[in-house]
């Protein structure tokens, strides 16, 4: 479509004979051609990012086939640059109308006044109770829907059957300490290691803090709560895997081929995401499926299964759009069911609405099972903008007391501190009502 | 009145100094006495002007401190390092000796111009402590296995390492430089009197590279300052915060947590460490010029 007024600008332009007006004509022709194409009324921008940014244009074009007059422009931003990308774009001015937002940037986002509330919207289409409460929940901040969830990502354990078989356990234990004992004696049966808990990441110290009862912060998300007897406890039993050397002290990085290791059985669990069930289709050929499985978290309490997190991302409607019905044609379009189940097919993403969850590819996956299960135990993260700021820094100083560089109580005290002086701002916002 | 004429043709240069660099300066100059973040970014009544309170908040600051003491471990080990490395590349390159010495001079400058992300991609390879080339060779002298990028001691010496593979080409260049320009009869004036190898080397050669030595020694400061790519690509700064450089830490926090009051003090304390060491190094190279 695009194509034809270049054809007929160049043609036109062949038969001019005076060579300097022809090429600044032909200047001319491409910078209108290049404004036409950015000012054209049905046109939706849409940002997606890693593995959904290459599934986004196959997505796009079916929408474009139903919706004519409405034509999407999609850019893949790789998920390493896409918060940078995004905050850069905000302060120039240049967000686009529709765009993939990481469930842990959504509060950032909603301060920062770029987005546009779709409770409204939203609640015209119906499909609420479709939801599970823990995924809804990721794009609810203050009462406000900020964006609509487009899948969910939450941890679950990724275990050795074969190995816990031939310690003799024939069903995942349901609570911590039975994982303890199993990965105990799996140590003194191969020397290897039980449970591969990447040293720099604050996921894992996060989930035991929130399954012991842990607020992590208080007074309306204005100080850090990281002294709390809750949060030491969940503290104390995660650093129990490294005292003990049951887990490896090492990061995701140096772990140079995770799928193999876990092959190899250089350690026999891990607790990871939903697009690990396609990589280690695809990456361990040579083990068989009956010998890898998943299970749910477990817990401290003898509930099950244990709280998860509410990861994933939601599609947002920028608050600056002037398309906005067609930017939320595409939005409702992309998060309906059917596109939640040809979003798993293409990329893995679990969808997080109870519709999709009954199609049978992924009924009839006992793998992907397990999450479903996880699903109807997901618990947010606090929803503030400083949340993955103090999040890094949980990472660092749980790295630190699990090397042993620092002593756990005061590895917290260090935290609580920094948590303390990273909610300053918000303290003094909140204060002023700004 | 009327301008000097020279002024209209060095107007477009200095408009644009004026616009990309004195203004952009000055502007983090001024970012640095408030608390800019994401808050100010959305409604500009948030932002606070909070005088030295950034520069207070540094001093206090563990992570600067650990990021000052890193930055300072690679300036001190690693520019000594790189300069000594490409000596010695530039005395063999140049010895008469050498044959195909175009091809070896080109060989030892590639790692110069290739890219910093592919060659990271493959050190990392050779860093893997479990499968890696290195650990390999260091065991067959019976040196039991490193973990180079995961060990908090050992991460900064593998930076090191690979910086000075990375860079000491350049370096080389403008020594083989410096070399060719020491005339051959000095040399063969010192033969005939008895100087021995060593002796024209410490009598002849030193003293008459000097200038090229000093220009090596503080371009090779300055950049060691700015130490930023390596660790960025290969350990983010980890583990444990070893790798972490000024640089780096200026940049997460003003790019990833978009502090960006905060991050122009830092940028500033970097400016005014690197602006004094080459005041002193350019003292010095007057007082022994002069």
């Amino acid at each position: 479509m695009r194509l034809a007024p270049a054809w007929n600008s160049s043609w036109l332009l062949s038969r001019i004979k005076i060579p300097r007006l022809r090429s600044i004509l032909l200047a001319c022709s491409l910078m209108f051609n290049g404004c036409r194409t950015t000012e054209e009324a049905g046109l939706v921008e849409f940002w997606a990012f890693g593995s959904e940014g290459e599934v986004a244009r196959q997505l796009a074009a079916e929408f474009e086939r139903l919706n004519p007059e409405i034509r999407v422009r999609v850019q893949q931003i790789p998920w390493s640059a896409a918060h940078e990308k995004l905050l850069t774009a905000y302060a120039g001015g240049n967000l686009p109308d529709v765009f993939q937002l990481g469930n842990t940037w959504i509060a950032e986002f909603a301060a920062l006044r770029a987005l546009d509330d779709v409770s409204a919207r939203f609640g015209n289409t119906g499909r609420k109770g479709d939801y599970f409460e823990g995924a809804l929940d990721a794009a609810v901040v203050d009462g406000r829907m900020w964006a609509v969830p487009w899948y969910v990502d939450t941890r679950i354990l990724f275990y050795r059957r074969d190995l816990l078989e031939a310690g003799g356990i024939a069903s995942p234990p349901r609570s911590w300490e039975g994982w303890f004992e199993v990965m105990s004696r799996i140590r003194e049966h191969t020397g290897d290691f039980g449970l591969f808990l990447p040293i720099d990441e604050w996921e894992v110290p996060v989930i035991l803090a929130t399954q012991q009862g842990a607020a992590l912060l208080k007074d309306g998300n204005r100080y850090g709560d990281f002294l709390h007897p809750d949060f030491q406890a969940a503290f104390d039993s995660y650093l129990r895997w490294f005292r003990e050397k049951l887990a490896p002290a090492e990061t995701s990085g140096q772990m140079a081929n995770l799928y193999r290791e876990f092959g190899r059985g250089y350690f026999a669990a891990l607790i990871t995401g939903p697009w690990n069930l396609g990589e280690f289709r695809r990456r361990l050929p040579a083990l068989d499926a009956a010998a890898w499985d998943t299970a749910p978290l477990p817990s401290f309490d003898g509930s099950y299964p244990g709280v998860s997190l509410a990861g994933g991302a939601s599609l947002a409607l920028a608050a600056a759009s002037k398309r906005k019905e067609a930017a939320w044609r595409l939005i409702d379009f992309l998060t309906a069911p059917p596109q939640q189940i040809r979003l798993y097919r293409l990329t893995g993403d679990l969808p997080p609405g109870r519709t999709a969850w009954r199609d049978p590819v992924l009924a009839g996956d006992r793998k992907a099972q397990s999450f479903r299960s996880q699903m109807d135990r997901l618990a947010p993260l606090p929803k503030i903008p400083e949340w993955e700021r103090i999040a890094s820094r949980i990472a660092v100083c749980a790295e630190k007391a699990a090397r042993g560089e620092m002593a756990p109580a005061t590895a917290l005290e260090a935290l609580n501190t920094e948590a303390d002086r990273i909610l300053e701002k918000r303290r003094w916002l909140l204060e002023r009502g700004l | 009145m009327r301008l000097n004429p020279v002024f209209w043709f060095i107007a477009p240069a200095l408009a644009l100094l004026a616009v990309f660099f004195f203004l952009p300066a000055a502007a983090a100059l001024g970012l640095s006495f408030t608390d800019f973040d994401i808050y100010a970014l959305a409604d500009i009544r948030r932002l606070r002007f909070v005088g030295l309170d950034n520069y207070r908040r540094l001093a206090g600051d563990a992570e600067f401190w650990m990021a000052l003491r890193n930055t300072l471990y690679f300036v001190a080990v690693g520019g000594p390092l790189s300069v000594l490395v490409s000596l010695a590349a530039a005395l063999l390159v140049n010895h008469r000796l050498t044959p195909l010495k175009g091809l070896f001079r080109s060989l030892l400058f590639l790692p110069v111009v290739t890219t910093l992300v592919a060659v990271a991609v493959v050190w990392r390879y050779l860093y893997q402590p479990r499968y890696g080339v290195l650990n390999y060779l260091l065991g067959g002298f019976g040196i039991g296995p490193v973990d180079w990028l995961g060990d908090p001691h050992w991460a900064m010496p593998a930076i090191i390492l690979m910086a000075v593979w990375k860079n000491f080409g350049f370096n080389m260049i403008v020594f083989v430089a410096g070399l060719q320009s020491i005339p051959e009869s000095l040399y063969e004036a010192a033969s005939i009197d008895g100087a021995g190898a060593r002796q024209r080397f410490f009598r002849i050669t030193l003293p008459l590279l000097a200038p090229s030595f000093l220009f090596v020694a503080v371009i090779t400061m300055i950049g060691h300052f700015q130490l930023f790519a390596e660790p960025y690509v290969m350990t983010q700064g980890g583990p444990a915060g070893s790798t972490l450089s000024l640089a780096l830490l200026m940049y997460q926090q003003g790019f990833r947590w978009w502090n960006l009051g905060y991050a122009s003090a830092i940028a500033l304390v970097l400016f005014g460490l690197v602006l004094s060491l080459t005041v002193l190094a350019a003292g010095l190279r007057r007082r022994s010029g002069g």
